[in-house]
């Protein structure tokens, strides 16, 4: 009998379905695949490198295969001061982003830009680059292959660093902790200006995956945290126990990511911190136990990374 | 279960696989609740269990959710496909033998997924968390071979027509595979952006609205009729609803990212297709209700229909909700507050629920001609859910709203955490209370299968529901 006699009905429902899906992705994607670029966007993607959730090269989100960030005062190849810049070192091997691999990311005018001026199309992920993001005498903003076109390689700026953010890893371990089921990065476009700064902007994204906008708000929005709170004592101690700055705080405690030892190379025991800290918090003792510092390489560093890089 | 693995189809009971889903699904909304109640433990006393660095609540929660709605919702869903299909279509299941292993390979699949999602491998996108293997394997081991057996059932029925709740399972299953393969887009084919946020949402509405609305609906097209003896309300009723869910709710997706900056033409025409979807909602509770004419004495004495009915009557609140809250006018009030999550709780844990429990409830009793063990325990189980849903529901709206106040007067953030402190305690509790009514059913109808008393040939296990 099959479906003979609903024939018509068959028709009807491809078709609407069809029709539905054409409206609801295929016009959508094409408003929004034709957004530019700002250059937040730009130095997201720099950041974060490539997805930052499960992928081939990070199958257990532990943070790997992910770009430096580094704040520079002297140019790395003259070691002449320069005014503070910014730059984004994918040592040798480290994957790319969408829209340093794909021609239809960036947005027409950013893409040229960043072709005719920035030279990326000859980075090439084996030999490692350094990226900036610079803005043409027009205000568009593109991506600059530095180590053509200033000469800046991979060793020479990671020496020449002030400071070295490790945000891209930072952002993979936001997603496996799942800080983004309680946390938003998405300050609301009526009423969080105040509290929480500006909303983003349609071309914010591009590039950037996945986005982690959260949907269910039980802490504050995190998008400009690093603006509002720059120390990393506070975020340090945070992380290890949250009670410890902010005694009503529900967010879980993250001192597992500090690894086993410190960055003096001692053994953290956390059984013993936590006798202590319960005497402190029950008023045994007057001072709760202190927060070892995270190693360079641990999670927690990362992660501190990245809440910081939130400006 | 292994025992019919390897039997012949002939040789396999009819309805077993729609035991083993039905089974499966009440163990599974066992261990779904139980996390559910264990994380809202962690969001009113975070340091209760210090020392499992497992058990982080950024780790347990998608376990919860993929937990009730792979687990539970869907579970529940195939069960009640594999027995209402064939009975509707006077035939029987196309294939008892792929029934049983798509439920062996479904409950193995779905162990592997949750283990990864808590291990915390996962794409980071709310309802399609899972990575894209598993995507894969859910697509075309768990999902494709269950849609076969109900298609394939209904292209072999032996009835002129096909009953709406019929037409809506195979058309809800074809929307399922469509939806699923095209939202997970952004895992396979890499978007980025803000076309990876907004797929993101188009999937999850899209499962919610053509996949868990109509089907629990469909359920009930079935089990009230059945149950009561009455003749469905109205079929043109039934067409509206089928055709305005196709048209109406496939559309809305933009409407859970209205605070985002998509483009302003997708966020209003979401605003506007969503009020529409007033019009399935309407039509469906109306069609059901007028069905229930002249027997709602039965929403008292008969405890599928009670189920059913409580379901029907839930989905009322729930569409008022959901037309008013993705207005513009509301949603920058109450969007990603804790009235959210009761919204959610009122469409899954109560809405969609209470319908498949009555429909678990009368299939097992129906398969294993056994009358169901306890009606009391039965009643007992229903308040639990409802009580305890209601505990959940109460507590969490007032949250939002806390939330949404605080959200517009600038209140520093810990001043709200401190002030829904009592809110988390009392959904705390009324997970519970879930929880334990759940763990009871269980036992019911595992003592239904064992020692209910056999239900005459020919008669229906609601009539003879007090006679000892
Ligand atoms: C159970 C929910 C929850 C989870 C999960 C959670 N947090 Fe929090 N977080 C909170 C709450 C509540 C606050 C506000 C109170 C406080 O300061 O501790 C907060 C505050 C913060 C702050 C300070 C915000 C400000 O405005 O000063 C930062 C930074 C932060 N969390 C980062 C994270 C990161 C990173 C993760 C994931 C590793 C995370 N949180 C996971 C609940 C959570
Ligand atoms: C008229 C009908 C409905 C409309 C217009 C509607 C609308 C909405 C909107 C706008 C949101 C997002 C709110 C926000 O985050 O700001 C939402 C969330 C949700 N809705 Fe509905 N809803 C309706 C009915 C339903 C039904 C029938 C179900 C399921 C059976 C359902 C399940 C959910 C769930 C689970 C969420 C939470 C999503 C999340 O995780 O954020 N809704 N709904
Ligand atoms: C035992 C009772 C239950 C309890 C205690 C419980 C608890 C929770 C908690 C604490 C969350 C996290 C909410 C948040 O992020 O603020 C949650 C989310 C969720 N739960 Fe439950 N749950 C229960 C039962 C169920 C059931 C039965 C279902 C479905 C059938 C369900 C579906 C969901 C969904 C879809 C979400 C995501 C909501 C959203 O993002 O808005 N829950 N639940």
């Amino acid at each position: 009998m099959a479906f003979r006699e609903y024939k018509i009905g068959c028709w009807m429902f491809g078709i609407s379905l069809s029709l539905s899906m054409f409206i609801t992705i295929i016009l959508p994607g094409i408003d929004i695949s034709s957004m530019s670029s700002t250059k937040l966007a730009l130095e997201k993607q720099l950041t974060y490198g490539w997805e930052t959730g499960f992928n081939y090269y990070d199958p257990f989100l532990q943070g790997k295969d992910k770009p430096i960030k580094v704040t520079l005062t002297k140019d790395p190849k003259t070691g002449v001061a320069i005014d503070k810049t910014e730059a984004y070192v994918f040592p040798a091997g480290t994957h790319f982003p969408n829209g340093l691999t794909h021609d239809n990311i960036l947005g027409d005018e950013v893409q040229k830009a960043s072709v005719s001026l920035g030279k990326i199309d000859q980075a090439s992920e084996d030999k490692g680059a350094v990226f900036v993001v610079s803005v043409t005498s027009n205000d568009t903003p593109y991506m600059e292959y530095a180590t053509v076109t200033r000469g800046w390689n991979v060793d020479a700026t990671l020496k020449a660093s002030d400071e070295q953010l490790m945000a891209g890893s930072g952002k993979t371990l936001f997603v496996r902790e799942g800080c983004w089921w309680c946390h938003t990065l998405l300050p609301e476009q009526t009423q969080d200006w105040q509290s929480f700064g500006r909303p983003p902007m349609v071309g914010d994204f591009n590039g950037e995956s996945p986005t982690t906008f959260g949907s269910d708000r039980k802490a504050p929005d995190l998008l400009h945290v690093g603006s509002r709170n720059s120390s990393r004592e506070w975020m340090v101690m945070h992380f290890f126990n949250p009670r410890l700055v902010q005694p009503h705080s529900i967010m879980p405690r993250y001192d597992f990511l500090w690894g086993d030892k410190d960055a003096d190379g001692k053994n953290i025991d956390l059984a013993a911190w936590d006798e202590q800290y319960f005497a402190y918090a029950k008023g045994e003792s007057v001072y709760p136990p202190g927060v070892p510092t995270p190693a360079a390489d641990s999670e927690a560093r990362m992660l501190v990374d990245f809440v910081l890089n939130l400006k | 279960m292994l025992k019919y693995l390897f039997a012949k189809e002939e040789n396999i009971p009819q309805g077993t696989a729609a035991i083993f889903f039905g089974v499966s699904s009440i163990a599974w909304f066992i261990i779904g609740s139980g996390l559910g109640s264990f994380n809202a433990a962690k969001l009113a006393f975070p340091d209760l269990y210090h020392g499992l660095y497992a058990l982080q609540f950024g780790h347990m929660r998608q376990v919860h959710v993929h937990a009730v709605i792979f687990g539970w919702i869907a579970m529940a869903f195939a069960a009640s496909m594999m027995y209402i299909t064939p009975a509707l279509g006077n035939t029987k299941l196309w294939s008892e033998k792929l029934g049983v292993w798509n439920c062996l390979l479904y409950n193995v699949g779905l162990c592997l997924a949750l283990a990864l999602l808590w291990a915390g491998v996962t794409s980071g996108r709310e309802y399609s968390d899972h990575i894209w293997p598993i995507d894969l394997y859910i697509a075309f081991v768990m999902v494709v071979p269950w849609c076969l057996n109900v298609w394939m059932t209904i292209i072999n029925r032996r009835t002129q027509g096909i009953y709406t709740t019929n037409w809506f399972f195979a058309g809800c299953m074809f929307m399922t595979v469509v939806v699923f393969l095209v939202g997970n887009m952004p895992e396979w084919l890499h978007l980025t952006g803000l076309n990876e946020a907004y797929m993101t949402w188009w999937f999850a509405h899209n499962v919610l609205g053509l996949l868990i609305t109509p089907v629990a609906a469909a359920i009930t097209y079935y089990i009230v009729p059945k149950i009561t003896g009455n003749p469905l309300y109205s079929h043109r009723v039934g067409h509206l609803h089928f055709w305005s869910i196709v048209v109406f709710y496939s559309t809305p997706a933009a409407h859970h990212l209205m605070s985002s900056p998509l483009p302003e033409w997708l966020k209003s025409f979401a605003s506007v297709e969503g009020v529409l979807i007033l019009v399935p909602a309407v039509a469906y509770v109306c069609n059901i209700l007028l069905t229930m004419q002249g027997r709602w004495s039965m929403f008292v004495e008969n405890i599928e229909i009670k189920f059913t009915i409580t379901g029907v009557l839930l989905a009322i609140p729930l569409n008022m909700q959901g037309g008013f809250q993705q207005t513009r006018a509301i949603n920058w009030y109450i969007h990603g507050t804790g009235w959210i999550v009761a919204h959610a709780h009122l469409a899954l844990l109560g809405f969609s629920t209470f319908a498949e429990a009555a429909s678990v409830y009368y299939g097992m009793q129906v398969l294993l001609r056994r009358k169901l063990y306890s009606a009391s325990l039965a009643n007992f189980h229903f308040w639990m859910l409802l009580i305890g849903f209601s505990l959940y529901w109460v507590s969490m709206t007032i949250s939002g709203l806390i939330q949404g106040a605080a959200k517009i007067y600038e209140v520093p953030y810990v001043d709200v955490v401190i002030a829904e402190h009592p809110y988390m305690i009392v959904r705390w509790i009324g997970g519970t209370m879930v929880f334990f009514g759940n763990i009871i059913w269980l036992y019911n109808m595992v003592m239904t299968a064992r020692a209910g008393d056999i239900v005459p040939v020919g008669r229906q296990p609601a009539e003879v529901a007090y006679t000892r």
